[in-house]
């Protein structure tokens, strides 16, 4: 979903750039909650993992590809703000180093890409966190189902942006139709890697998954109470 | 948690894995436009992108300029790319973190 040049005018893109920088600057403070000695190793392995897929474009019907985002993937990892850091290294070195997602949009596609996919993504892993048994093994499917919805609200948020700085007057219904098949099937795909990835670490190592503490600490104190 | 896997293990295992997929699973990967570009080619805004500043840099568009091989030209800068993003990531949060010592904070 990478936004190249052109496609929204500068005060948009001038916009879009502010909030990224404000969202930067809060997750840089929140980062400092969330990092530790133990678990800031892990930061780097992310920011790495999601640029490596976001190579890897899968079909998605007829003539269209589409890869990770892996905003939700990272928040459930690493937690929202360090997420949110880690997704905007991968945009930056995208748009310098390889000519992916313009300049002037690089705001944009850090709130897109980056704001978006995280906060809506965390939020949406809180919740069915909230629903699904508290167990260790319910994070990856939590994490799966944030995953999937997170990307065509990000499709919705383009259209949004498009709707107030698109540089063409294109029918905002057909518009949101188009955006949102696309990247629901994208979701999908979404949701299958982001299943694999974060069930692979939370198979081996729980207590390194930021979305799996709040399980393991209710564990624990359960089994203190009980050996009382 | 004795007999857990190291965290230096996972991180070594995951990066490797990054490595395989941007410097050599990525010559698999759909060459047709992602969504948004579609959609904007259907939409009829396509024409409005504008050339990338930085479009004759040296690993523009994933591919590595001199390496006339597509396999290794995309590999080589998938493989750059993941090791560039590693150390500003992994540096960066080295930065950030938490110290578990008040005296280095």
């Amino acid at each position: 979903m990478h936004v190249p040049d052109g496609f929204l005018d500068a005060p948009t893109s001038v916009a879009t750039g502010v909030v990224a920088a404000v969202g930067i600057g809060l997750a840089l403070r929140g980062a400092r909650r969330e990092l530790d000695d133990r678990t800031a190793p892990l930061a780097g392995l992310v920011a790495t993992f999601v640029f490596a897929t976001q190579m890897l474009n899968f079909p998605v019907g007829a003539g269209t590809s589409g890869h990770l985002i892996g905003g939700a993937l990272a928040a459930v990892l690493v937690g929202p703000a360090t997420a949110l850091l880690c997704m905007s290294v991968v945009f930056l070195v995208q748009c310098l180093l390889f000519a992916d997602g313009g300049i002037t949009a690089l705001g944009t596609n850090i709130f897109l890409m980056g704001i978006v996919t995280v906060v809506v993504g965390w939020a949406v892993f809180r919740g069915l966190q909230m629903v699904l048994p508290q167990r260790v093994s319910s994070v990856p499917a939590a994490a799966a189902g944030a995953a999937l919805v997170s990307v065509p609200v990000a499709a919705l948020a383009f259209v949004g942006l498009y709707a107030v700085g698109g540089t063409v007057d294109i029918p905002l219904a057909s518009l949101t139709t188009a955006m949102l098949s696309v990247h629901v099937l994208i979701g999908l795909g979404e949701a299958a890697i982001t299943f694999l990835a974060v069930g692979s670490i939370v198979a081996v190592r729980p207590d390194l998954v930021y979305g799996a503490r709040r399980v393991l600490a209710t564990r624990s104190l359960v089994l203190r109470t009980a050996t009382k | 948690m004795k007999g857990a896997v190291s965290t230096r293990w996972i991180v070594v295992a995951g990066v490797l894995v990054a490595l395989l997929l941007a410097g050599v699973a990525s010559f698999y990967a759909s060459g047709d436009p992602d969504g948004l570009t579609k959609v904007s080619e259907d939409q009829g805004f396509a024409q409005t992108e504008q050339e990338h500043q930085t479009g004759d840099g040296p690993l523009a568009g994933y591919e590595t300029k001199g390496v006339a091989d597509g396999r290794l030209s995309g590999g080589v800068a998938g493989v750059l790319g993941s090791l560039v993003v590693l150390t500003i990531a992994g540096g960066g949060a080295l930065v950030v973190r938490r110290r578990r010592t008040s005296a280095e904070a």
